[in-house]
Parts: C-alpha cells; sequence; structure tokens
C-alpha cells in the first residue's frame, strides 16, 4: 500500500470516529457533560491503540506516549500525597519550619532521608561513591530478612506436599492419584533436567515423561495467557459498546 | 494450500474482534461452574462472623483492570453483604483511583459509611518492607488514609494493631505481590491468605494452593465469573464468558486449521 493511502486511511477513520461523536451527541444517546468527553477520549484512545494491529500509526504513537506521560504524573501527584507528604513532609519539613506547627520533628526520619538522597548521588561523579552505602543497607537488610522467610515459604512449605503419604488412610483415592502424580512429575522434570547422565534405560523413559509434564505445564500457562488476552479485548469492547455506544445495557 | 499458511494475521484478528461483538450482543447463558480454589475463598468469607476484618490489596493497575476490577467488585459485594469490615489497600501506584472507585461503589448499593464500615489505607511504596511494618504496627505503616484522615481515629479499624488482627486478606494481584504477601506477610503473621490473579500468573500460583499457603485463588476473568456466579450477583465477568468461550473456539479451530493445511502442503510438496 502506498504511504499517501496510509494517511487518507488515517484522516477518514478520525473523521469517522468525529462523525459518530457527533451523532452520539446530537441523539442525546451521550449527553453534554464532562463524563461524556472523557467516554469519548477513553474510546478514542482505545481504538488508536488497537490501530496497531492494523499497522504501526501516528495514532497509535500519540496514545502510546500520552499513556506513559499520563501515568508518570500520576505516580507522582499520588507519590507525593500518599507518601512524602504524610510520612516526611508533614512529620519533619512542617514542624522546623513552621512556627504554628504543634508537634515536635521527628528528626530520625533524616536517616532513610539521607539515604534515600545517598541513591541519586550515582549521577554525580565526585559523590556517587556514597550511593554504597545505601546499597550496603538495602542488600545487608533485605538479604537478611530474605533468606530465611524465602527458604520456609518456597523450599521448605513447598516441598511438604510432595511428601505427604500416598496411602495414609484418610485419603480419597482421587487425593492419592493426586499425590503420586505430583511425585511422578516432580521426579521426572528434575529427572529431565540432570544433564551429567546420559537419558538412556529408565533415565531416558522418565526423563520423557517429564517432557510430558512441562509440555502440560506449558500447554496450561498458554491457555491461560490466551485467556488473559482476550479478557482485555473483552473488556474493551465492552467499554465500547456499552459506555460509548450505547448499544449494550 | 500454500495461501493459507500465508493468510494475513490481521484477517485474524478481525474474526476474533467481530466474534467478540457479536457474542456480546447476544445475549445466550453459558454455565459457570465454580472450581475448588475459588469455592474456598467464598466458604472462608461466609465463615467470617459479621464485624469480622478483611483487607484487600489491590495490586494491580488500569493494565489489567478488565480482569481484576470485576473480580474486586465481586469480592467487595460478598464483604459489605455480610456486614465485613474491609480494609483497603494497594502497593501499586495506579491502582488508588481504581481501589477507591470500586470500594465506594459498592459501599453505596449497601448503605456503608466511610471510616466505620470500610477504610481505603491508599499506596505506600516499600513492597516487603511494608509488609514488615503493617505486621508490626498497622498505625506506622500508614498513620494517615488515602483521604488524609488518621487511621487511629477510625472506628472500622478498631481491634486492629497489625496485620496479625486481620482475619482474612485477599490479594488481588497482576504481578509478584502475592509471593511478597506469603513470603513477608503470612508466614511471619499468620493470617489466612487467598489471592486473586490475572489469567497469565494463574499456573504459577497452583504450586502454593497445593501446599495450602493459598487458602484459595481466583484466576483471571473466569475466577471473577465465578466468584460472580457464586455471590448471584453477575456482571461484567459472567457476560465476558461468552465472547471468552466462543474466542477459544475459534482458536482452537485456528490452530486444527492450521496444523491441518500445514501437513497436507507438506504432503504435497513431497509427492
Amino acid at each position: 500500500m502506498r504511504k499517501d493511502s496510509n494517511f487518507f486511511i488515517l484522516i477518514g477513520s478520525i473523521g469517522l470516529f468525529v462523525c459518530i461523536n457527533i451523532f452520539l451527541m446530537a441523539s442525546g444517546k451521550l449527553p453534554f457533560t464532562s463524563h461524556s468527553f472523557g467516554i469519548i477520549l477513553g474510546a478514542g484512545l482505545t481504538l488508536a491503540i488497537y490501530s496497531f494491529l492494523y499497522r504501526d500509526n501516528p495514532a497509535f504513537k500519540i496514545a502510546e506516549n500520552l499513556y506513559v506521560g499520563v501515568s508518570l504524573g500520576y505516580t507522582i501527584i499520588i507519590t507525593w500525597f500518599n507518601f512524602l507528604k504524610p510520612d516526611l513532609y508533614d512529620p519533619l519539613i512542617v514542624p522546623v519550619f513552621s512556627k504554628a506547627a504543634t508537634k515536635e520533628p521527628q528528626y530520625a526520619l533524616l536517616i532513610p532521608s539521607l539515604l534515600g538522597i545517598f541513591m541519586l548521588l550515582r549521577f554525580s561523579k565526585s559523590l556517587s561513591w556514597l550511593s554504597r552505602w545505601t546499597f550496603a543497607f538495602v542488600v545487608g537488610l533485605g538479604a537478611g530478612i530474605s533468606i530465611p522467610r524465602v527458604i520456609s515459604a518456597f523450599i521448605l512449605q513447598q516441598i511438604k506436599p510432595s511428601l505427604q503419604p500416598v496411602f495414609s488412610g484418610s485419603e480419597t483415592i482421587l487425593s492419592s492419584i493426586d499425590t503420586l502424580l505430583i511425585l511422578l512429575g516432580v521426579i521426572s522434570v528434575l529427572i529431565y533436567f540432570i544433564f551429567s547422565v546420559e537419558h538412556k534405560g529408565a533415565i531416558g523413559k522418565l526423563s520423557k515423561i517429564g517432557i510430558w509434564f512441562l509440555m502440560i505445564s506449558f500447554g496450561a500457562s498458554f491457555g491461560y495467557t490466551v485467556m488473559a488476552r482476550v479478557s482485555l479485548l473483552i473488556g474493551r469492547i465492552q467499554f465500547l459498546l456499552k459506555d460509548w455506544l450505547g448499544i449494550l445495557q | 494450500m500454500e495461501r493459507f499458511l500465508r493468510i494475513d494475521r490481521r484477517f485474524i484478528f478481525a474474526i476474533i474482534t467481530v466474534a467478540v461483538i457479536i457474542s456480546l450482543i447476544l445475549q445466550f447463558e453459558l454455565p459457570v461452574p465454580e472450581s475448588e480454589p475459588v469455592r474456598r475463598i467464598y466458604e472462608k468469607v461466609e465463615s467470617l462472623p459479621k464485624g469480622s476484618h478483611i483487607m484487600i490489596a489491590f495490586d494491580y493497575d488500569p493494565s489489567s483492570k478488565e480482569e481484576l476490577q470485576p473480580m474486586a467488585i465481586a469480592f467487595l459485594h460478598h464483604c459489605f453483604s455480610r456486614d465485613l469490615k474491609v480494609i483497603g489497600m494497594t502497593h501499586y501506584t495506579g491502582a488508588s483511583g481504581l481501589a477507591e472507585q470500586a470500594m465506594n461503589l459498592v459501599a453505596k448499593e449497601y448503605q456503608k459509611k466511610y471510616g466505620e464500615d470500610y477504610v481505603f489505607l491508599g499506596y505506600k511504596p516499600g513492597g516487603a518492607s511494608l509488609i514488615i511494618n503493617m505486621g508490626e504496627n498497622l498505625y506506622s505503616a500508614f498513620p494517615k488514609d488515602f483521604y488524609g484522615n488518621d487511621t487511629t481515629t477510625l472506628p472500622a479499624l478498631q481491634g486492629i494493631d497489625s496485620l496479625r488482627n486481620i482475619d482474612y486478606l485477599l490479594d488481588i494481584a497482576a504481578g509478584t505481590t502475592i509471593e511478597t504477601w506469603l513470603v513477608y506477610g503470612k508466614e511471619k503473621y499468620k493470617f489466612e491468605l487467598g489471592a486473586g490473579c490475572t489469567a497469565v500468573m494463574g499456573p504459577d500460583m497452583y504450586p502454593f494452593l497445593q501446599s495450602k499457603q493459598l487458602n484459595g485463588l481466583l484466576g483471571g476473568l473466569k475466577g471473577a465469573a465465578e466468584y460472580e456466579a457464586l455471590i448471584n450477583k453477575k456482571s461484567f465477568a459472567v457476560s465476558g464468558m461468552r465472547p471468552q468461550s466462543v474466542v477459544h473456539m475459534l482458536i482452537i479451530l485456528f490452530v486444527i486449521f492450521g496444523n491441518v493445511v500445514y501437513f497436507a502442503s507438506r504432503r504435497t510438496r513431497h509427492a
């Protein structure tokens, strides 16, 4: 397709979108309110993002950049009002500089604040060494807290179901089969990933069973991924048909 | 045969879009049977006495809103209908607006009052350290709520000093926060944890269900639809299951078609 024909398709699509909105407003389906303009903007941006499925175009690029910019702006505002203001500005800065403040300044907050500022000094050639203090603190604290908890949650607790007795008396046949399958799956997949032994004979057969377990797991993941992507499409189309065009009730 | 292998993918996108639109417009019913992990969350909420404290972590942002917001709304319906006290918070900056919208919308339907029946603590960064802080002292982690109120004065938080006092916590997540809640929250402060997650994350969560580290799981839009059906509040998620099923059938047909064409064209080439 020639370049100028793409330009006309883009202009035509925008024109069609404008006409639909004029019709919706004139017919009263979308009242003349700020909420309606929000819906129109949302519909326009949704269509602009999905236009990438046809091919890359300026409408998609505008919507993409707008998304990144708005997200960042929103993040800054929320971080200020939800975190920096109540946790740092109000308890430390305000009591220090305002004579009307009733509470004593919390000087202990200077330590984490300084550590935070040190992190930003990575940008300075002469002072970047200070950031190592913060990183040392973060890594040391993180490792100290994480190691015991992660071992407990991700290793010890995860081993438990594999070590359950297959027949303990109180189990149903189905749950016993389930436990057996888990045992077989864990062992066969582990054997598949042992490369220091040649996969021949019994080891070869078990590693083949391991491949089957892996394939089933990848298939389940793929199925779920398809569902996730289709869910996003359904949600957006529900918005377009219900909130924008008013076709769905 | 060869031309079927070089089919323009935009043709497939168009078919999928038309299938979704038609199955949304045509109001046919499909059953939404509940699965065991979803039922366990429902039963846990049912088993809690009135006035119990439930915490919801709204750990998602608009990019996964379509899957997780219906889940949050369905769960809030259940909590408010059973007169439970709801405490909301988030690790995601982008979730604040969505969480506030969901909580206020459902609370209004049940005439619940902000501060007395539910509280939104808002966003705080920190991840693991925030959870540990909440586990030690909820009020030092959140001295103010989302609206700037002093959290120590809010009646809905009475009887709650830390995560240890929470009767149930549901993390509705689009990222790795479920693991963070598990490792630094549940393991340390011993509260019961359930999870709602995007469908992509679903299979990764099953080992935690098996080990009973998670009491239940709502996986993707299907999980939300099952919950809506369980509480008899069929809404966005249940209506989304129609196009979901139709599109899955289409994709299965496409896969079969693609394979048949591939093997047929290979045979023609070798002949």
